[in-house]
């Protein structure tokens, strides 16, 4: 399938996944029958409309939602509740603890987790915020930071933990259109130094282009499996545009109306 | 169609100016505004201000018996303080303050946490507050006479009635108003129970908390004083409460006066140098509250 040798086993598999919640007045279906392979060290882009599931799909592969059918399998376990071994960055700006500082912060989850010492676990910070560019930055409180400077912490803290996967809820989607694109390229330098996992979430086609290299399209109402792509090398801007077209039409062909959400 | 769009103007492209060349970047504030700044300054003004709107009203009116004068009133602050009377009875009242308020934190804090652990415990403090928030303490303290006779267990009594309620509502209402993504990330790193309320929830209502907890303090202060004021007879040992009592029976009116400044006086100095200084090193250094 990908650039992957065929019997490889695949670090997360998702399979005939549905998903449903409950408002007050209906039960939704957010995704069904959803199957997808992420192997190890791919940047694999979840990549749909609003109303897709995508987020939903994300937060029962973190663990917070039960399927209704299927099962997910990280390493060959079943998930079953949320860990530190699939570590979340979200979109919201509030997601780092607003009475630690930012080291404090990724200290703080390297020891609830209890994945190393506190000597460790000071220096392992350190590194990854190294790596971020917030060396300056690592005894201010969140508050006084601003959105991309917030997010970069969530990353860092994400990274540091070395978690199997790293699940990213549209982490861009708040920031302004300079910080997103210098963002998207800090996350491809720091997937080029390390080779994490990640699996990322996006309604933005150029980003999905950009981040992944393979991505998984989902139509919605409820979500369900579209197509699954091969991204084009970061510096292939006339393959990333034909990319993004095809994208586009498979996605909105008959749903002209819809364009607004492409970015 | 070209007439309806905007002529085509000339682009710019400037040089710099070098930061030396510039007038004013920074300024030093003029000393009395840098002081005028201060919270306490500006407070103090105020207390100044009422002190000597006091004096002026009390020496029109001319009536020491009725409205005893500032100066009078610090002068009888000042007798009960050398006699040992007034410290005696200050001692006297915080003792059971720090107990009652103790007490009812604690009671208010497994109340809660038994609140947001288990739906069985959200609906007793859910009823219990509704039921019991509304009583005033003071209408308890027949009963607590009946139940722990003239001492000091009926004031502690009612003081934790007093504080309970109001800090677990404000405390209750804190935890809930966590943020999901808060919550979130603190699963994420495999929190469960007392680990996940210690480390996640309780940090994340602090404010509430907080807030709760000064409402606590000046019910329970309240209550106690008009506890005392009601009997307070624990033979010697009675509180401010008390001391106003005997002075006002005695007519001793700038005492009663001295009696209500030290209410006044401990509320101001625990707001300013015990709450402050918390608000100051916690909610407000996180950014959780301006």
């Amino acid at each position: 399938m990908s650039g992957s040798p065929p019997n490889e086993s695949p670090l997360l598999d998702v399979r005939g996944v549905t998903l449903q919640y409950k408002t007050k007045e209906h039960l939704v279906t957010a995704t069904f029958r959803v199957s997808f392979e992420v192997m190890r060290s791919e940047r694999f882009v979840v990549l749909g409309p609003s109303g897709c599931g995508k987020s939903t799909l994300l937060k029962a592969i973190g663990g917070y939602l039960t399927p209704t059918e299927g099962e997910m399998r990280l390493k060959g376990q079943l998930i079953t509740k949320p860990g530190p071994d699939r570590m979340m960055v979200f979109q919201e700006f509030d997601q780092l603890l607003p009475w630690k500082t930012v080291k404090e912060n990724v200290k703080f989850a390297l020891r609830a987790s209890r994945r190393l010492a506190p000597r460790e676990a000071e220096d392992r910070a350190q590194s990854y915020l190294a790596k971020v560019n917030l060396s300056k930055f690592l005894d201010s409180y969140p508050h006084t930071l601003s959105g991309g400077m917030k997010q970069r912490v969530a990353i860092a803290r994400g990274m540091a933990m070395e978690p199997d996967i790293l699940l990213m809820d549209e982490p861009f989607a708040a920031l302004d259109a300079l910080t997103r694109r210098k963002m998207q390229d800090e996350l491809l330098q720091l997937w080029a130094d390390t080779r994490f996992t990640v699996l990322f979430v996006t309604h933005s086609i150029p980003e999905a282009v950009k981040i992944g290299s393979r991505i998984l399209l989902l139509s919605p109402h409820p979500g369900q499996v579209k197509a699954e792509l091969n991204s084009v090398p970061p510096d292939d801007a006339a393959g990333a545009r034909t990319l993004e077209r095809n994208i586009h039409s498979m996605l909105f062909a008959d749903e002209v109306e819809e364009e607004a959400l492409n970015h | 169609m070209s007439a309806i769009l905007p002529s085509t103007r000339p682009e710019r492209d400037c040089e710099l100016l070098d930061s030396a060349s510039f007038g004013v970047i920074e300024k030093p504030i003029p000393a009395w505004e840098r002081i005028w700044n201060r919270d306490w300054v500006r407070k103090l003004a105020i207390i100044v201000f009422l002190a000597v709107v006091w004096q002026l009203y009390s020496m029109w009116k001319a009536n020491p018996l009725v409205f005893p004068s500032f100066i009078e009133t610090i002068k009888a602050f000042y007798d009960t303080s050398r006699t040992g009377e007034l410290p005696t009875r200050v001692v006297g009242s915080l003792k059971l303050l720090v107990g009652g308020y103790g007490i009812g934190l604690a009671l208010a804090g497994i109340l809660t946490i038994l609140a947001i652990t288990t739906r069985f415990g959200n609906d007793l403090l859910d009823t219990l507050t509704s039921m019991f928030n509304p009583l005033p303490a003071i209408a308890l303290l027949p009963l607590a006479l009946l139940w722990f006779g003239f001492g000091s267990g009926s004031i502690i009594f009612v003081t934790v009635h007093s504080v309970l309620w109001p800090v677990a509502l404000n405390t209750h209402s804190g935890f809930r108003s966590v943020s999901n993504t808060l919550r979130m990330v603190g699963r994420n790193y495999g929190l469960t129970g007392f680990r996940y309320v210690f480390s996640i929830l309780i940090p994340g209502a602090f404010p509430s908390i907080l807030a709760g907890m000064k409402i606590g303090w000046a019910f329970a202060w309240r209550t106690l004083i008009a506890a005392e004021l009601v009997y307070g007879a624990n033979k010697g040992s009675g509180g401010l409460g008390w001391f106003i009592f005997e002075n006002k029976n005695s007519l001793e009116i700038a005492a009663v006066f001295a009696g209500l400044l030290t209410v006044i006086l401990i509320g101001l100095a625990v707001e300013n140098l015990v709450f402050r200084v918390i608000e100051n090193r916690t909610v407000k250094r996180w950014g959780m509250q301006a």
